[in-house]
């Protein structure tokens, strides 16, 4: 019988998947795109530039159809950026999601929408400005 | 002087991040229930007020819930998972170094940081937690990780201290000393507690002053620790602390950093085995386990990166295969080329004893797989440590628990993420 002693082994060895089956061991010239790899566009993480502070939703609804976002679309959200008057926020309104753009008008904040038929509204105690979208996502 | 320490707790964590995604929460009392739905395991505040207690099970308190129109749900860690990964990371430009303690509380390490105004310094912190992630958290502070510990708990039950006590104050500490009952400080057991007692001994303020010899005299190294803690000298008490019910933890660092994923895959198996190997010899299970790693804060010019991925354990095991595999898949998720890893480890979360855990359907034969881990226990017990260990890993077992009032993966699934009416 054999006994195998592992534990003064480094554990570099120990239970590891045996991928390296599954590469090619080329014994002939290296190959010339070697060195200038790179990894795959990876769109999250363009996107959210901020993981940690952006949140994700989804857009239901035609009021903000004027700034080029549509119902379905995605939409990133951070709660890292400061919102200013002009930017496109994510609001509570008593408690409801909504997403508008923040203007001001003389010494007021509302939320505008960005389509006919929507009304404005004015941002008071009943109004938390959520988070100020930062990216869209949409795919056809 | 020792360098200052914070400790900083999310209150209410898992019903704040329910909270965070769906308002109709807000102002109402709010419960959260263990796995299969069987106990309360968080509380808003309003629910606390109503006399619901940590653990209670929810088949004995269904009155209640009808009366006071109690929101009750399932628990998702995915999303409390995800909320922890971010609330760290909100942390994290406030300290050179932290340690992630449980799901909810993390140490702040503030060295460097001694000549700021520190009680400006984690009320900033505590801003940027809860801008970030809307997450609400209380702060202590002190020379030890006890004394951190206390004026955490101070911050969270006394409204004057707004949220932040700092211990390292002489007389906010005896206040808060004078006031705190022993059998409340940190490692303090039931038995231990009663001894005290006697000795007439209540609160941590006396807890401090007791002799030195008498403490080490009463049997437990963990004492004698705990006192000079709480003069403010730092003794590691914390590490020597077994969390009883929230968990343990393996972690370790390198000596030469970690650049590959195979290596920390070999490393992290060999936490999972050890931690397998205490959850027996207590004879524990566990439903999470999180697997973190994260290059060198110290050296900040380098690339820098920490990855955290929490796996639910279903059933509740204590098996090394179980955790090896999700540890594993846990370092497959959040590997990211490119990065000298220099420590990892491992925690267990939500520890039960094993005879109590939950049964589920399907669970097929145990008992087998318990004579293996009684055999493998043997083995390394006998021929040294990681004499035997496992070659391959490869079983998915992805059983739903129950949870039926669980709300969705807000943060993580693409097709679970919050609707915004527009």
């Amino acid at each position: 019988m054999t006994a195998l002693l592992l534990h003064d082994l480094p554990f570099e060895i120990i239970p590891l998947d045996a991928r390296l089956l599954l590469c090619s061991t080329p014994a002939g010239f290296p190959s010339p795109a070697a060195d200038d790899i790179e990894e795959p566009i990876d769109l999250g993480t363009w996107l959210i530039e901020q993981p940690a502070a952006s949140y994700v939703m989804r857009v239901d609804g035609h009021s903000m159809s004027g700034a080029g976002i549509n119902d379905g679309d995605l939409i990133v959200v951070s709660r890292a950026k400061k919102p200013r008057a002009g930017h496109i926020v994510v609001a509570l309104v008593h408690g409801d999601r909504t997403l508008k753009r923040l203007k001001r008008a003389g010494d007021r904040l509302w939320l505008i929408a960005e389509a006919e038929g929507y009304e404005a509204i004015i941002v008071d105690e009943n109004v938390e400005i959520w988070g100020v979208v930062v990216g869209l996502a949409r795919r056809y | 002087m020792p360098t200052p320490i914070a400790l900083i707790d999310c209150n209410n964590y898992y019903v704040s991040c329910e909270r965070a995604f769906d308002s109709r929460l807000v102002g109402v009392p709010v419960i959260v229930l263990s796995n299969n739905d069987g106990c309360a395991v968080a509380r808003s505040a309003e629910a606390k007020a109503l006399g619901i207690k940590m653990g209670e099970p929810v088949h004995l308190i269904r009155d209640k819930i009808e009366r006071h129109g109690i929101r009750v749900l399932s628990s998702n860690y995915t999303l409390y998972g995800d909320m922890q990964r971010r609330v760290v990371a909100s942390i994290e430009s406030f300290a050179r170094d932290f340690e992630i303690y449980s799901i909810d509380e993390t140490f702040v390490d503030l060295a460097g940081f001694e000549d700021r105004d520190l009680v400006a310094h984690v009320r900033a912190m505590r801003d940027q937690v809860l801008r970030w992630t809307t997450i609400p958290t209380c702060v202590g502070l002190g020379p030890t990780k006890t004394l951190a510990k206390l004026g955490n708990a101070a911050a969270k039950k006394n409204p004057l201290f707004d949220s932040v006590a700092d211990l390292r104050d002489e007389t906010v500490r005896t206040w808060v000393l004078d006031r705190f009952a022993v059998g409340d400080v940190w490692g303090v057991g039931g038995a231990t507690a009663a001894k005290l007692a006697a000795l007439g001994i209540h609160t941590a303020g006396q807890l401090r002053d007791m002799p030195m010899k008498q403490a080490r005299a009463m049997g437990t190294v963990v004492l004698e620790r705990l006192v000079a803690e709480l003069r403010g000298v730092p003794s590691g008490v914390v590490e020597t602390i077994e969390p009883q019910r929230k968990g343990m933890a393996v972690t370790r660092s390198f000596g030469t950093p970690v650049n590959d994923i195979a290596t920390l895959m070999g490393a992290v198996t060999q936490y999972a085995m050890r931690a397998g190997e205490k959850l027996r010899c207590h004879g524990l299970v566990a439903a999470r386990l999180t697997v973190f790693f994260h290059t060198n804060r110290f050296k900040p010019d380098r690339p820098q990166y920490s990855a955290s991925r929490m796996m639910a354990l279903h059933p509740m095991t204590n098996d090394s295969f179980e955790l090896i595999a999700a540890a594993r898949r846990g370092v497959e998720h959040g590997w990211r080329d490119g990065y000298a890893i220099t420590k990892a480890g491992i925690m267990l979360d939500d520890l039960v004893a094993a005879e109590l855990r939950p049964q589920t359907l399907f669970e097929g034969d145990t008992a087998k797989r318990d004579r293996l881990m009684v055999a493998l226990d043997n083995v390394n017990g006998r021929f040294g440590r990681f004499a035997a260990v496992p070659a391959i890993q490869g079983f998915k077992r992805e059983w739903k628990m129950r949870a039926e009032m669980k709300s969705p993966a807000w943060t993580t699934r693409i097709e679970d993420v919050p609707w915004v009416r527009a």
